[in-house]
């Protein structure tokens, strides 16, 4: 692999040599792009309680990417049209299914199955599923980042546009409903763009490690702040900070990114309660005073 | 007694009026029957809610209760008969109705703070994103302040009381300053004392403002000492009149089939109480 042959000798090439290497630089500009993309949508898969539901497209994602190799064609173009396929089906049986979790899963099972079916078809491909499982953003090509950056873009803008009508209809169904808002829509639009982030974000973290950059960053920010402003903007620090982290390790060490993204990920969220409670302590003597006293008017 | 009289209320302070008029009613239905899913919930509807009144819908559950708040808020067509709410043909997102729906338990209650969930009321249904402008916080203080709530509003939702997040509701209902306010069994859950504090609250949101109530309850005593009438679901058909009417243990006893008794008390008080 890329990172393997780079990290053979370090030593004879300093941190901004390796930078103007075209691959390195694709990876950092892919990673970064996926971080925002990721913060982007990160609160709403919470809000909307699809944290499952982002394993699960990643998953449904795999026979779409080892097919297209099979074929010849882009894993990444495969592993895209499969996420945003698997992301409608899964929104399609949120509204019919009391079994939900048990269908996704059976479903995600089969999905995998499939793809390590055209995996064995295509033969000599093992390093690519391996890629496709756990990720390599080293290998990003500069197609790639321009595919990424049009995601990416494209998301950023949809969000910032239906954000509040999405928070709206995520938190609150009901009254999203009787004012008039379209939820199914805003539904079925939020999972296009949530399933588009999968589908590039599978090149960074892998199917398996999906959690790490979707759910753990958002999830981290929301243990600290409850301002929806707030916790895009730190889980998007979060995941630029693990990408960033994972990259320079990997150049260092022999490790694959991955690992190092998931670990600092990681890192912040089991990190979040103790600062948060530190928050709390410093503000709670504030609180204290002006606790709501019992009004009967 | 101290039951409020049925109609053309208006106090020492005022400011209630209710005024009832065909074409000024709140609600005003006739012959209307609703079905869902292929069933008739009720029919023969003719009646008329005054505006400024402050109606309690009851009615054994299962009798349609939140169908007719469904078919006010335009969410739901009649299958017959004519129906206008405050003037106009119901329609979805009309902000002169707030809608205080059933057991508010916010999905993911503990990742929004009070404020973000009422200024949803307002501004929830612009493109953009962002809750904290200027002018929307502005109103998100009014309504708060008008619930009593300026001093949670910075919590989470999923973090304050039962009856807390019962005001943040009803400051996210009137946030577009509505002529209409339909609650949906807002005390359920709440423990006694919360209970008389929202009552409270509805009844001067009604009184000094001027806002036509319709709560949706099963149980009626809390709220006897404010309402002026009772709309309520006996054999599939809804029909409206005044707590003097209505409140009286035969009537009662009939609606929920089974004995009810009401005692008028020397200090003005009323009680339904089954035995």
């Amino acid at each position: 692999m890329w990172f393997a042959t780079l990290v053979t000798s370090p030593s004879t090439q300093s941190g901004i040599e390796l930078l103007a290497t075209p691959f390195l630089r694709n990876a950092l500009i892919a990673g970064t792009l996926i971080a925002i993309a990721a913060g982007a949508i990160g609160y709403f898969v919470l809000l909307r309680d699809l944290p499952f539901a982002t394993h699960a497209v990643a998953h449904i994602g795999f026979p779409g990417a080892t097919f297209a190799i099979l074929v010849g064609a882009s894993p990444v173009t495969g592993m895209l049209v499969a996420c945003v396929g698997g992301g409608l089906a899964i929104g399609w049986l949120g509204h019919r299914s009391g079994e939900r979790e048990v269908v996704t899963g059976t479903v995600l099972a089969f999905a995998s199955g499939l793809g390590i079916f055209f995996a064995s078809i295509a033969t000599g491909q093992i390093a690519s599923v391996t890629s496709i499982l756990f990720g390599n953003i080293l290998a990003v090509s500069s197609t790639q980042v321009i595919v990424f950056a049009a995601i990416t873009a494209a998301v950023v803008v949809t969000i910032g546009l239906i954000g509040r009508k999405l928070m709206f209809a995520s938190v609150d169904p009901v009254v999203a409903a009787a004012k008039g808002l379209n939820t199914r829509l805003l539904s079925v639009v939020f999972l296009v763009a949530m399933s588009l982030v999968i589908g590039i974000s599978v090149t960074v973290v892998g199917v398996l490690l999906i959690f790490a950059l979707l759910v753990t960053p958002a999830a981290t920010a929301i243990r600290l702040t409850a301002r929806p402003l707030w916790v895009v903007l730190i889980s998007t620090g979060i995941a630029l900070i693990s990408v960033w982290g994972g990259l320079v390790v990997a150049t260092y060490l022999p490790w694959p990114p991955s690992f190092v993204i998931t670990t600092i990920a990681c890192i912040f969220w089991v990190a979040a309660p103790f600062a948060a409670r530190l928050r709390r302590s410093d503000s709670e003597s504030l609180h204290a005073a002006g606790q709501p006293a019992i009004s009967p008017h | 007694m101290a039951t409020t009289p049925a109609s053309g209320s208006v106090d020492g302070a005022g400011r209630k009026q209710i005024v009832t008029s065909l074409a000024t009613a709140a609600i005003a239905m006739r012959d209307v029957a609703v079905a869902r899913g292929g069933r008739q919930i009720w029919s023969g509807a003719t009646l008329e809610i005054p505006r400024g009144s402050f109606t309690a819908l009851i009615g054994p559950n299962g009798s349609g209760k939140s169908t007719l708040a469904s078919l006010v808020l335009g969410q739901l067509q009649p299958s017959n008969g004519s129906l206008s709410v405050l003037g106009e043909v119901p329609h979805r997102g009309n902000p002169a109705i707030g809608l205080v729906p059933q057991n508010h338990a916010l999905d993911k209650a503990s990742a929004v703070q009070c404020r973000d969930v009422v200024a949803l009321g307002l501004a929830g249904t612009r493109w953009g994103m962002g809750l904290r402008g200027k002018q929307v916080g502005l109103a998100v203080d009014a309504a708060l302040e008008a619930v009593d709530g300026m001093t949670f509003g910075k919590r989470r939702f999923g973090e304050v009381s039962g009856g807390q997040q019962q005001r943040v509701s009803i400051a996210q209902a009137l946030i577009t300053s509505p002529e209409m306010l339909v609650l949906d069994e807002p005390l359920a859950g709440l423990d006694l004392l919360g209970q008389v504090e929202i009552v409270e609250l509805v009844h001067h949101i009604n009184h000094d403002r001027g806002v036509t109530v319709v709560f949706i309850t099963h149980d009626l005593n809390p709220l006897l000492a404010h309402i002026d009438s009772v709309l309520y679901i006996h054999n599939g058909t809804p029909q409206f009149g005044t707590t003097d009417e209505v409140v009286d243990s035969d009537v009662l006893t009939e609606l929920y089939g089974t004995p009810v008794q009401v005692t008028r008390t020397a200090d003005g008080c009323v009680f339904t109480r089954a035995e």
